[in-house]
């Protein structure tokens, strides 16, 4: 190899050296990796075995299993839930608060979940 | 038998931890000069750590052992691609932030030095997508031809030659800047 092209490879190493993140994105990543972990488990020790006896209370664990699988949907569920908690403060009226949660949904479904 | 597979969700958590904190650095890098500016580089690290979380335990039963560094880098490598088809954008030349060159130089050289290294960003921003990405690897990342080439998806030989052309039109490209005639729009791009 030539020096030249010796020369230019340093240049480029140089031009293209490595980016610390900001450390405000590994706290948060951090922070989204544990909620991910500890939210499902959660959702299922919060609930005993003896309430599956009634079907109306099957879709919470259903749905807590799911979130143990996807993390997408998880991160989902956190973004919906800090938005709804401030709404919730903001508005007396409950329909008008289940249908911006329900946009809420959809919408953080949409830039989250691939293909959703 | 151990097979090195994580026996719980437990280990299967620390493993992920240990993964993600030897390569946020790679991945935010690769992020950033796929990307040229750090808001979208965030959201493109947050989203492969997200997407390598859903899918770690089969990428570790899979790997045989092999690093995952490659694995990681083909989810942003994807997800980048993604990220231009849905917001049909272009990537942005990589000098958002000039101060960011921060190599040591000579008093000297300093203001030579950083023009020549901008003009290397440059040139790399204008080349084909393969040879852009091929050359982030190995020199921001610092990854070996067979870790290139499993992330691309392709040979040892086939990344060796990519590299080799990535490099011989980047060095075309800024020669031909620094001698006033612009970036050759037809370089060589195979």
């Amino acid at each position: 190899m030539s020096a030249d092209a010796t020369d230019f490879e340093a240049l480029l190493r140089e031009a293209l050296a490595p980016i610390d993140p900001p450390a405000d994105l590994a706290r948060r990543l951090e922070v989204t990796l544990v909620n991910l972990t500890e939210l499902a488990q959660e959702e299922l020790e919060s609930w005993e075995l003896s309430a599956m006896r009634d079907p109306r209370n099957w879709v919470r664990p259903a749905a807590a299993a799911l979130l143990g699988a996807s993390a997408g949907t998880a991160l989902v569920l956190v973004r919906v839930r800090a938005r709804h908690r401030a709404r919730k403060q903001q508005t007396g009226n409950l329909l008008e608060l289940a249908e911006r949660t329900m946009h809420d949904i959809a919408d953080e479904a949409r830039r989250v979940l691939p293909g959703a | 038998m151990d097979n090195g597979l994580p026996k719980n969700k437990a280990e299967l958590d620390a493993r992920f931890t240990e993964l993600y904190r030897a390569h946020l650095r790679d991945v935010y890098s690769y992020s950033y000069y796929r990307v040229g500016n750090h808001h979208d580089a965030e959201d493109l690290t947050e989203q492969t750590f997200l997407q390598a979380y859903r899918h770690f335990e089969r990428a570790l039963r899979e790997s045989d052992g092999r690093p995952l560094r490659p694995w990681l880098i083909r989810i942003a490598h994807n997800l980048a691609a993604n990220f231009y088809r849905d917001r049909s954008r272009k990537p942005e030349t990589a000098i958002e932030d000039a101060s960011m060159i921060s190599a040591p130089h000579t008093t000297e050289s300093l203001v030579e030095g950083r023009e020549e290294l901008a003009s290397i960003l440059a040139g790399v921003a204008e080349l084909p997508d393969d040879r852009r990405e091929a050359l982030i690897m190995r020199f921001a990342l610092g990854m070996d031809n067979r870790e290139i080439a499993r992330a691309l998806g392709r040979t040892d030989g086939a990344t060796k030659v990519l590299l080799h052309r990535a490099i011989r039109q980047l060095e075309e490209i800024v020669t031909e800047t620094s001698a006033g005639d612009g970036p050759s729009a037809d370089g060589d791009s195979k």
